[in-house]
């Protein structure tokens, strides 16, 4: 029986500003939730290697596990929680500015 | 506090418009990530799990009024209205966007400060006991050879792609305040016969490994210290491992080949490095020292400072806790606390780090200083100045009484910045300090260091924290590790592991359990938590923490 896949985005830190984004069908997002969720292996690596072509807009792309509520997809790991909100320790960065 | 010689400027002008140029062909495309790296890394520049961050040398802690403005200046311009300040005496940046360092590191410049070799395997900013200068119990001001150390190591040539990264720390007094023995190379003044040196200890570190430092020689001449260090780093640069990043340390190189090895490599190698010093080193450190002479201290009449302190409670306990005795008469050392209970460890904003920096022009001679514990001092402070102080630090939040107390917490800034960290440790310092605030108890408790990293690497020197807590992940989910009786003074230990580690929810009453086991052991409220812990071992706290080992084993 073929290994179940977990579904997976393509996540890096913006070249310019240094955040968090995501890659979608057609670019990139700040959010996770309008991340493109990539169901197949070999369709993730693809999607990989084309956003770590894009030197000169991104850096330390990587695939991230995901899990999905409703399709929408939610970090599968305490760090990409942390990563797709901001610092824990009080309100400000992310959670703020995109709220 | 030493100022820039043109020498210096130029050199700082260079090294800034060359990284200027480089930001430039990174964002052109001209320069990929790769090649770009080591260029950002050398200039301190890092990149985050949220953004850039830029770690910014403050030379031995040491800052005048007119750098504390610039380093709130800079957080208000190019971050978010604050600064972090870290256990290795830096100011971290935690949100610049890329584009922004250049004007950054200019503006750095204009006071005289830096982000050079805060990072990549160099010799890093070397640290100083933050009382430097002022503490009563000091052979003498450390800080004129950290500053000749600072000069010698910055963009020294042999030294720039060395095994690994390398600390150096110095202390002038026989109290340990700067952790030597948990150094690459920690220097502790010594005399003998009248004559200055210094014990040269070697090896030390925490991280992966932890090491206390091993006395490579007992007295080592003043005037010898620059080719000797050079001696014991070339010696380190030639033999340490670079083929496991984990091994590459200098601890790593003394564990293996034993410090009596080490010692004759060393005196081998000296005799070469002494002979190529002539003796300009000794010239430019008494030049140097010119810099650091003692503020012309004052005379006044003491009766404010009684009187506030008969009247004020709150006055009476922070002069309890934030004041340390000074050099001279009619003054103290303030210890100003950015550990505020619920708060992040080490953060101050760009409101506070300007209030600060008037504060000490006007009542503190211009002198402040950052310490490895992630609080401001100023040195030097005449005690009819404290009751305004005071009123002035409650009015900013920075008059927190807690220094050396349960709630006076180390902490990295752990997985809420960090690319590193397996775990957070902010959250659970303010965790904890709330608690103990809450309960009313951390004066009772009395001396009590909590230090939390959020990984092994160790930033937050849980090792040596007497209470020391180490987050990890755990199968996906975060874990803290336990260690007691660790020591960061001249009496360094690494502390012991107690067991399986507690979840995030758990810990904060673990350490509860802790203390009141200490408050149940201790023969009066002059034994501390660490004097408990030595004269009675590991097991009741063990029983205290995994009652149901004990359940199960009986």
């Amino acid at each position: 029986m073929p290994k179940i896949f977990t579904p997976k985005v393509v996540t890096a830190n913006h070249l310019l500003a240094g955040d968090v984004i995501y890659q979608t069908a057609t670019g990139w997002t700040r959010k996770l939730a309008e991340a493109e969720v990539l169901q197949d292996e070999a369709d993730a690596d693809l999607r990989l290697i084309e956003a770590s072509q894009q030197v000169d807009t991104v850096v330390g792309a990587y695939l991230a596990d995901v899990a999905l509520s409703d399709g929408v997809p939610i970090p599968a790991h305490f760090r990409e929680t942390f990563r797709a909100t901001g610092p824990s320790n009080y309100a400000h960065g992310k959670q703020v500015e995109l709220s | 506090m030493y100022s820039y010689s043109e020498f210096d400027s130029a050199f700082l002008a260079e090294r800034n418009a060359q990284f200027r140029a480089q930001v430039e062909r990174r964002i052109s495309g001209a320069l990929t990530e790769d090649e770009f790296k080591p260029l950002r890394l050398m200039n301190g520049l890092y990149l985050q799990l949220h953004a850039y961050m830029l770690r910014v040398a403050i030379p031995y802690g040491t800052l005048n009024s007119a750098k504390m403005r610039k380093l709130a200046e800079i957080g208000d311009r190019w971050d978010k209205g604050y600064g972090h300040f870290t256990t290795r005496q830096n100011i971290q940046y935690n949100w610049p966007a890329l584009k922004d360092v250049p004007d950054m590191l200019d503006a750095l410049a204009e006071v005289g400060m830096h982000a050079i070799q805060t990072s990549g395997n160099t010799i890093r900013n070397v640290t100083a006991d933050h009382f430097a200068g002022a503490a009563a119990d000091e052979i003498a001001d450390p800080r004129p050879v950290a500053e000749l150390l600072r000069q010698w190591s910055t963009d020294h040539p042999e030294f720039q792609f060395m095994p690994r990264k390398f600390k150096i720390a110095i202390t002038g007094s026989p109290n340990d305040r700067a952790v030597t023995k948990a150094h690459d190379i920690g220097l502790r003044m010594v005399e003998r016969d009248g004559a200055r040196g210094f014990e040269v200890i070697v090896g030390g570190g925490l991280g992966r490994t932890p090491m206390i430092g091993k006395v490579i020689n007992d007295f080592l001449p003043e005037a010898d210290l620059l080719p000797y260090l050079e001696a014991i780093v070339s010696v380190w640069n030639q033999i340490g491992r670079r083929d496991n990043k984990y091994k590459a340390r200098i601890k790593i190189t003394v564990h293996e080949h034993g410090i009596d090895e080490i010692r004759r490599l060393v005196e081998d190698r000296f005799v070469q490095t002494r002979a190529t010093f002539s003796g300009v080193d000794q010239q430019m450190l008494r030049e140097i020292e010119g810099h650091f002479a003692p503020p012309t201290f004052k005379t006044a009449s003491e009766a404010t400072f009684k009187d506030a302190y008969h009247s004020d409670p709150l006055f009476r306990s922070w002069a309890d806790t934030n004041l340390t005795a000074h050099k001279a008469d009619g003054y103290k050392i303030v210890s100003i606390s950015l550990k505020k209970h619920g708060e992040t460890p080490g953060d101050a904003t760009g409101d506070q780090m300007r209030l600060m920096a008037d504060l000490a022009e006007q009542y503190g001679h211009d002198e402040l200083r950052i310490s490895h514990e992630q609080n401001v001092i100023l040195p030097h402070v005449h005690v009819s100045d404290l009751p305004a102080l005071h009123a002035a630090l409650k009015n900013a939040e920075l008059a927190t009484a807690n220094i050396g107390l349960i709630s006076d917490i180390i902490a990295c800034p752990g997985m809420d910045y960090c690319a590193l960290a397996t775990a957070r440790s902010i959250p659970i310092a303010q965790d904890i300090a709330t608690r103990f605030d809450d309960l009313k108890r951390e004066h009772d408790i009395g001396q009590l260091k909590i230090k939390i990293s959020g990984c092994i690497n160790a930033c937050g020197h849980h090792h040596v924290g007497h209470i020391g807590i180490l987050g990890l992940d755990r199968a996906g989910v975060e874990n803290y590790q336990i260690t007691l009786g660790g020591d960061h003074t001249e009496t360094a230990a690494v502390g012991d592991r107690v067991g399986p580690g507690f979840s995030a929810d758990d810990i904060v009453p673990a350490v509860e359990r802790i203390v009141d086991t200490y408050l149940d052991l201790r023969t009066s409220q002059d034994e501390a938590f660490l004097d408990t812990y030595k004269r009675t071992g590991m097991a009741p706290f063990k029983t205290a923490l995994y009652p149901e080992t004990k359940v199960a084993a009986e």
